[in-house]
């Protein structure tokens, strides 16, 4: 006969690690059920949209996610579809992705790195997103991304030009469908030649960042290589917003170019403080004087106002393109919100419709397969022309448009004219060049 | 030599935003003893008053104009300002050109109000409080105020041009016998600066020349004293941070053709108004304006690329470094006096 002894104390220790096992966090008994992070489940699946709602890129956060809103309704099957018409994949049909019906929380990632890794780790931990997307700032992706890498999710990068996002801090679960810095600068490059001539002196004002210094060091090699000099390279502080002290020495430097590698409030204020000086109406060393603004946005531009007229810059898109997807995309977007969309809004979009074709294309939601599906994929009719997801960095590959602040703009949002869509042969690199070195994309993680 | 004229010059434009909005921070503090960390955001208000007026200018009825088409390819809706219906399109385009200056008469009695109204809507309340209360109630309060301006206005920068006739910039170096394109400087910066001037000298005016000015300042030196006479001191007090708040303002409203103004260009001053003031010497009105032309020109002297390549990083830390070694050789500021604002 055995004896079986149950005392008080044990009882009680007994029921605490009981009760201790019932109210540990669902992640981590979910976790331990499923293949992978977030797995879904049920008949919806969750995607965390991490844009600035906060903070001076509020603005062009709002836009991206009118974007998000409106891929999850063609997704779903709402709308006119937009761009799923025009897409060269097919296996988007408009019933969610696998079947699923898409759903969506947000994040504010105030463009602070804490402040976006805290919001997308809470829709991470808390939502069970099973993907990451958005952001309006090169430090915010980089930092988002390592976070998603390390969680076993996808993150589909918005807005970030850093050649550092797929050059030394590529993840594996990492997408960026935005061009870069580099791209920047071989696109701009001839076409200053050509405007300008080859013999130019050019003075660099640039943003004390990371995003700052590839820029420059995209801009100054590509236009170097084409006979310009680089006089001078004078970093300002990101919170600078008077640069009227950085301005004034321009022409005294025997410059006659000024490169102007600000993004945001910086470029606003920048811009507008270099025409106040009246430098465009000066003729040095035999030339007029030019502005140039490496990265535009048609935000950026509003905000400048007058002052972008006639001067060149690039960017990774522009509504007034006359593609099919793009045409496509105008109109849902145009009709759905009343007004075009940004090139914020049209990469988020695309990143979207991206993740949701691949997860399909695989079958699966998992990372691994996800990874698998969008590496060396090439695909057609989302607004870039033919385009290549490079599997060496996770970087796409298409073409840049060259763009010029408009003469007599009709409206609010008629501010840029295309002068040049540069093919992509043009602004492809080798996976090792120098400005991208250092870093590994690893390998994906599936998390769980 | 011409790029030190040019630095000077430049810290003088920069140097007036600081003195103007510093000497309506030393003004609260002196009057009522308050440390206002909302100042910022007035100098913002009044920049918006300028927006505000030029959107009101602007204010317009669409027509369709069946020749051309809109993005989406229907045909394109016309904004015509009401001021081209009333006064024509000439002279409907020339005040629409001329917002700036005439939003001066709009902000002066709007921002008067705003600041009666702060002052006897929230911060009376915390006279009698710590300083440190004080500071997070104003600070609170920028922050209301810059989220209200952004939910009205947006997140981005907002142009706000200088009338037609100021753009451009003198060339100073040809004036004065350098070689042209030496020395230049836009216009409207020339302006700005004679207009921090006149209403520096304005200020100063009023509190020296007039009967009110008199017992404004007898208050800020014995306030109890005054009170004591039978004067009714709190009402002044109000009407100075009426005043002061109106001087922060009209700051801002001329300020807006330099930088395009957004929510957050109150922040930005803010920091270094109070560092501006510090420097000057608590409640020294003549501290506030010299510390503030002072540190303009140092910073802009700081930021010149021959000194940061001696010293990276300078241009970023000049103003606290001069803050630090003026309070450390000068504890009461530049015209801080024994026993004025201190316990």
């Amino acid at each position: 006969m055995s004896k079986t002894d149950v005392s008080r104390r044990g009882l009680l220790k007994t029921g605490a690690i009981a009760g201790a096992g019932v109210a540990m966090p669902t992640i981590f008994t979910a976790q331990s059920a499923h293949a992978f992070t977030n797995e879904p489940t049920g008949g919806t699946v969750t995607l965390g949209f991490n844009v600035p709602q906060t903070g001076p890129y509020a603005d062009e956060g709002a836009d991206e996610l009118r974007a998000y809103q409106l891929a999850v309704e063609h997704l779903n099957g709402g709308g006119d579809g937009g761009m799923m018409n025009t897409f060269s994949s097919k296996a988007l049909q408009g019933n969610g992705i696998l079947g699923k019906k898409v759903e969506y929380v947000t994040g504010d990632t105030q463009t602070k790195s804490d402040a976006a890794r805290a919001s997308a780790k809470s829709m991470i931990e808390k939502d069970g997103a099973v993907m990451i997307t958005g952001g309006s700032s090169s430090g915010v992706a980089v930092a988002v991304q390592a976070l998603c890498q390390e969680a076993g999710v996808i993150f589909m990068a918005g807005l970030t030009h850093s050649n550092d996002t797929t050059g030394k801090d590529k993840r594996a679960n990492g997408f960026r469908h935005f061009f870069n810095s580099y791209m920047s600068g071989a696109a701009l490059a001839p076409v200053l030649a050509n405007a300008y001539g080859t013999d130019r002196k050019a003075y660099h004002l640039t943003a004390d960042y990371n995003w700052g210094y590839t820029t420059e060091e995209a801009v100054r090699s590509s236009t170097e290589a084409m006979g310009w000099e680089t006089v001078a390279a004078v970093k300002t502080p990101l919170t600078q917003t008077d640069f009227s002290s950085y301005i004034a020495p321009v022409l005294q430097s025997g410059a006659d170019t000024l490169v102007l590698n600000h993004y945001g409030g910086n470029m606003v204020n920048s811009l507008t403080n270099a025409v106040q000086f009246g430098l465009r109406d000066k003729l040095v060393n035999g030339k007029d004087f030019q502005i140039v603004v490496p990265l535009y946005s048609r935000l950026m531009a509003k905000g400048a106002g007058a002052n972008v007229k006639g001067i060149f810059g690039s960017t990774n898109w522009h509504w007034s393109l006359q593609d099919e997807g793009s045409k496509a995309f105008v109109k849902s977007f145009g009709t759905k919100y009343g007004f075009p969309p940004s090139q914020a809004a049209h990469t988020c979009y695309v990143q979207t419709l991206l993740y949701a074709d691949a997860v399909e294309r695989a079958g699966s939601f998992a990372p691994c397969a996800v990874v698998e599906a969008l590496e060396d994929y090439e695909f057609d009719g989302l607004g870039n022309g033919k385009t290549l997801y490079r599997g060496d960095d996770h970087q796409c590959f298409k073409d840049v448009l060259v763009v010029k602040g408009k003469e007599n703009p009709t409206s609010e949002f008629d501010l840029l004219e295309i002068v040049e869509v540069t093919p992509v042969a043009q602004v492809t690199y080798a996976p090792d060049h120098p400005q991208f070195s250092g870093g590994a994309l690893g390998t994906c993680n599936n998390g769980a | 030599m011409d790029a030190i004229i040019l630095q000077i010059l430049n810290g003088l434009d920069k140097g007036s935003a600081y003195a103007l909005i510093a000497l309506g921070l030393t003004l609260i503090f002196g009057t009522l003893g308050v440390v206002n960390f909302a100042h910022g955001a007035l100098f913002m208000i009044g920049a918006f008053c300028a927006v505000t007026l030029s959107r009101i200018l602007t204010l317009s009825h669409t027509i369709i104009d069946e020749t051309k088409t809109d993005f989406l390819g229907n045909p394109l809706k016309v904004d015509v300002p009401y001021v081209h219906d009333i006064f024509g399109v000439a002279a409907g385009n020339v005040i629409i050109d001329w917002a700036v200056p005439l939003a001066i008469l709009f902000a002066i009695p709007v921002m008067i109000a705003v600041g009666v109204i702060m002052e006897r809507g929230l911060i009376k309340h915390f006279y009698k409080r710590p300083h440190a209360d004080q500071i997070l109630v104003t600070f609170g309060l920028a922050i209301v105020l810059q989220e209200v301006i952004k939910y009205f206005y947006g997140a981005n920068p907002i142009p706000t041009p200088a009338p037609e006739a100021f753009k451009g910039s003198f060339d100073f170096g040809a004036a004065v016998g350098f070689d042209p394109n030496l020395i230049i400087y836009p216009y409207w910066r020339i302006i700005y600066f004679f207009f921090a001037t006149l209403i520096i000298g304005g200020v100063f005016a009023f509190l020296q020349f007039t009967t009110f000015g008199m017992v404004v300042r007898a208050g800020m030196a014995d306030r109890e004293t005054v009170g004591l006479l039978g004067i009714n001191i709190d009402k002044r007090f109000t009407i100075m941070f009426g005043i002061a708040a109106a001087v922060a303002g009209l700051a801002g409203v001329m300020y807006t053709p330099i930088n395009s103004p957004n929510y957050h260009m109150g922040m930005d001053f803010l920091v270094l108004s109070f560092v501006v003031v510090v420097v000057g010497g608590m409640g020294s009105l003549p501290g506030a304006v010299l510390a503030g032309f002072l540190l303009g020109v140092l910073e802009s002297f700081a930021s010149m690329r021959e000194v940061i390549d001696i010293i990276p990083g300078i241009n970023q830390i000049i103003i606290y470094l001069v803050a630090i070694i003026i309070l450390l050789t000068r504890p009461r500021g530049l015209m801080g006096r024994k026993g004025v604002m201190e316990d």
